[in-house]
């Protein structure tokens, strides 16, 4: 029966060709501005570490005076860790496995001829950084605990970097000069740069930075490294210097593996407050304590500019507008084929089987429709890498997405054909066989 | 022409005329709403800096020596520079310019008492105390940027510092307004934190490097102080078509006055880049509107079109039958025009209303401003001119049925 409806769906469309163009166009348009944004709107909320994400986690306390008022515009200060506060969550070692991190720029001198000193934008981190993303090394490894403590001068090179610098030779073993320092390479990581770079300061372009270099967070502090990102500070005095416990600039990942052990360290970080308060030190109430999962840290950000959040709602509105056309017009269409219906109907056909023979109709063009709508998102996301945005480059269809559109191409349309094709079986056969 | 048998036709395709009036209305209250967040972002990027933008260049380069001496650096650069064929004057500043996003502020008020309060509130707002962008430089930056000094004076050559506060400052006339509001700024006393300066100078306009929202975007000040960092932009005004080439030749001779230097590829641009840059979004957000609201209407225009062409071709006959008992080819043609400005008249009403809802829910979610009246007249006429266009053939053809029709059966 399928083909048959398929067949009399073909040659239906094929009478008015004008007609079924302007809707597959209508529908094509519609759809290929809805998925273009769609799909921005994907590669900006994927989750960065597929398979990892549910276990990271970033705690945030609030160490803020409570006369503090923060500028309407400005960072917000408990977005970040102190020095004090993230070694202590350090030492604790509540969780599986927990990090410390900031970004920085650094000074590279190259000993390579042919290459001129550039700065080199990379992270300061604790020995677990490596262990708890899951950062893969083409050649060594991090550096231990023991290195930190120690304030070893070794360095982790991004693949790219190693190659700048090194050609194609073994880059562990040798010095970098970053930063006024000699840096011994000790690991060269393969290709690896989640996006967005969920771990760095929300200043930052997230979606297309990436890290060319790691050392050790301790290195970086004693030789009074500059940090990227935002250092708020709130107290007097020694406030802007890096160990203060009056400024806020650090990043802090925790790796916990089940429900008991999240509720554990939300309990740990009240305490913690708590026990900070009655030190004196923090003056806020201890459950302003909060422990983020990676997705939920990502929504609270909010990534996505409202630009493209606007964007999105304006492709919907078009690919609505569209879907109203098409009923329209599948409306009349349908209606003008009472004739035929109701001969169908007299032969035996019940409303159900028009009901499907004209829902077929309806995907037809939905599948037409998608087709096209598929062409003109290609081209819309083309467009969209073709701007100077920093998430511009990502925009890409997986192939999610790509069975996506053709799926939404048909769901619309066939929701589009509902409401006339209901009105169509609805048509007394008797009354429209008389005046044929 | 009578409405009445219009409206007894369009009783028998009631479902379809509601769909198409729903699609005239969402149409209208869409392309209202895109046209004055056009409008908007139009006005953004068109907002002056004060500066005489096609004539200047800026390179940004820092540098890589330990312990080198940065004064006498930069007027051994700025010798270099002035040099260049070309090059009709040649700044230092520290980074700030209007819009290239490097802002540097700090809070300035205009009397002791607004610098109490402010103290006591721990807070800006509400002090009367004010936080303007503030521009640094060595001397000639007013006349470089082409800056329009309308009271006062420049900065005396004695007045520059190095390191430390400056006594003087020249303010923006947005600014001076702000701060004394109703009374002459020039030589008035501003507190910042526990010392004050001098207001020697109240230059036009000069817009934020970072822009805020409109009422403050134009509060700025000027510092007779010296760049004192070892990152330095290097401000140029030449001929605006030299400029490419005045780049090229400042990269070249700065990288000759001294190696041990930075410039980044990205740090090298005419004022228009960095304008443009700035604007980037904008640009392609307007680019996107005009293009979405031209789609909709496209497919609003197909879709009349569509339908009325459908209702010609299914009343072929009954057109016949008029035709033969005596309606004229302009009877024909004004019943399916008349036709089409019902439905679009009832579409546009309905889309008015809903423009307002949109704007409404636009306003909580974007901030974007309340929707002025005088759009939605004008959304209503071109609408309605839309429908027109798109009925237009299928009528003509509808008048071109000859009455004969009427004698053969469909």
């Amino acid at each position: 029966m399928f083909t048959y409806y398929l067949d009399l769906a073909r040659r239906s469309l094929r009478r008015t060709p004008v007609l079924t163009g302007l809707m597959v166009l209508a529908i094509g348009l519609g759809i290929g501005a809805s998925m273009t944004m769609l799909t921005v709107l994907h590669v900006m909320t994927d989750d960065p570490m597929p398979g990892r994400s549910a276990q990271l986690y970033t705690p945030h306390l609030d160490p803020l005076p409570l006369d503090h008022k923060r500028r309407g515009d400005g960072p917000d200060p408990t977005a970040d860790l102190t020095w004090p506060d993230a070694m202590a969550l350090l030492a604790a070692r509540r969780g599986v496995r927990q990090a410390a991190m900031a970004g920085g720029s650094l000074l590279l001198r190259p000993e390579r001829a042919g290459l001129r000193p550039f700065y080199v934008a990379g992270r300061y981190a604790t020995a677990d950084f490596f262990a708890l993303f899951g950062v893969p090394f083409e050649r060594g490894g991090g550096w231990s605990a023991a290195a930190d403590a120690a304030d070893a001068q070794v360095v982790v090179l991004s693949d790219a970097l190693a190659r700048k610098l090194f050609g194609a030779g073994n880059a562990v073993g040798q010095t970098v000069h970053l930063g006024e320092h000699d840096f011994r390479v000790i690991g060269v990581t393969a290709d690896w740069a989640p996006k967005p770079l969920f771990y760095a300061d929300q200043t930052g372009t997230q979606y297309s930075d990436a890290d060319l270099f790691f050392l050790p967070l301790s290195v970086a502090v004693s030789q009074k490294f500059q940090v990227s990102g935002n250092q708020s500070g709130w107290g007097k005095g020694d406030s802007m210097s890096l160990t203060s416990a009056n400024m806020s600039w650090l990043q802090f990942w925790v790796q916990l593996d089940t429900p008991a052990q999240v509720a554990a360290y939300r309990q740990y970080l009240v305490d913690y407050s708590a026990q900070q308060k009655a030190l004196g030190r923090f003056q806020r109430p201890p459950t302003n304590a909060k422990l983020y999962g990676l997705m939920g840290w990502l929504a609270h950000e909010n990534l996505v500019p409202n630009d493209v959040d606007l964007q999105l709602w304006l492709a919907l509105g078009f690919l609505f507008v569209c879907m109203l056309n098409i009923v329209a017009l599948l409306l009349a269409k349908f209606l003008r084929r009472g004739g035929e219906i109701s001969v169908r109907r007299a032969l035996g056909a019940r409303r159900r089987d028009i009901f499907v023979q004209l829902g077929i109709e309806s995907a037809l063009i939905g599948v037409a429709g998608g087709v096209l709508g598929l062409a003109i998102a290609q081209l819309g996301l083309w467009s969209i890498r073709q701007r100077p945005d920093d998430y511009a480059r990502l925009a890409q269809m997986d192939v999610p997405m790509l069975l996506g559109t053709l799926a939404l191409a048909v769901v619309a349309s066939v929701l589009a054909g509902l409401l006339p094709s209901w009105r169509a079986c609805r048509v007394a056969p008797a009354l429209q066989l008389k005046t044929m | 022409m009578q409405i009445r048998p219009i409206l007894s036709t369009l009783r028998h395709h009631k479902l379809t005329a509601i769909l198409l009036t729903l699609q005239v209305a969402f149409t209208c209250a869409i392309v209202c709403n895109v046209a004055f967040m056009v409008a908007k972002r139009v006005q953004r990027i068109s907002v002056p800096t004060g500066i005489a933008e096609n004539e200047l260049s800026a390179i940004s380069s820092s540098g890589i020596e330990k312990g080198e001496n940065m004064q006498a650096r930069q007027t051994a650069d700025l010798a270099a520079l002035r040099a260049i064929p070309g090059v009709r004057s040649a700044v230092a500043v520290s980074y700030s310019l209007p819009l290239n996003q490097s802002e540097s502020s700090s809070g300035i008020c205009p009397s002791k008492q607004a610098l109490d309060r402010a103290m006591q509130l721990n807070s800006i707002d509400g002090s009367g105390c004010v936080q303007p962008a503030s521009y640094d430089g060595t001397p000639g930056l007013i006349a470089t940027l082409g800056l329009q000094l309308v009271a006062g004076r420049d900065f005396l050559p004695d007045e520059y510092v190095g390191k430390g506060k400056p006594a003087v400052a020249i303010i923006t006339r947005a600014l001076a307004q702000k701060m004394y509001p109703g009374r002459p700024a020039l030589g008035q006393s501003m507190y910042d934190g526990d010392h004050f300066i001098r207001v020697v100078g109240i230059v036009d306009t000069l817009l934020r490097p970072a822009l805020r929202k409109p009422g403050v975007d134009g509060d700025s000040l000027i510092w007779p102080q010296r760049p004192d960092g070892s990152g330095v932009t290097y401000v140029l005004r030449s001929a605006p078509q030299d400029r490419q080439r005045v780049l090229k030749a400042a990269e070249a001779a700065l990288l000759q006055a001294s190696p041990n230097r930075i410039i980044a590829p990205g740090q090298m641009q005419t004022y228009t880049q960095i304008r443009r840059a700035y604007f980037q979004r904008d640009t392609t957000m307007i680019g996107l509107l005009i293009a979405s609201a031209l789609g909709l209407l496209f497919v609003t225009a197909l879709g009349i079109a569509g339908l009325a062409n459908f209702w010609v071709q299914q009343r072929t006959r009954s057109i016949g039958i008029r035709r033969a008992i005596g309606a004229t080819r302009g009877d024909i043609l004004h019943y399916f025009q008349t036709e089409n400005f019902l439905i679009v008249t009832a579409g546009v009403v309905l889309g008015v209303v809903l423009a307002v809802v949109l704007n409404l829910l636009l306003m909580t979610h974007y901030e974007l401003p309340r929707l002025p009246l005088w759009y939605l007249p004008i959304g209503a006429l071109a609408l309605w001119a839309l429908g027109q266009l798109s009925v237009l053939s299928p009528a003509l053809r509808a008048a071109a049925v000859p009455p004969v029709v009427a004698t053969r059966s469909v």
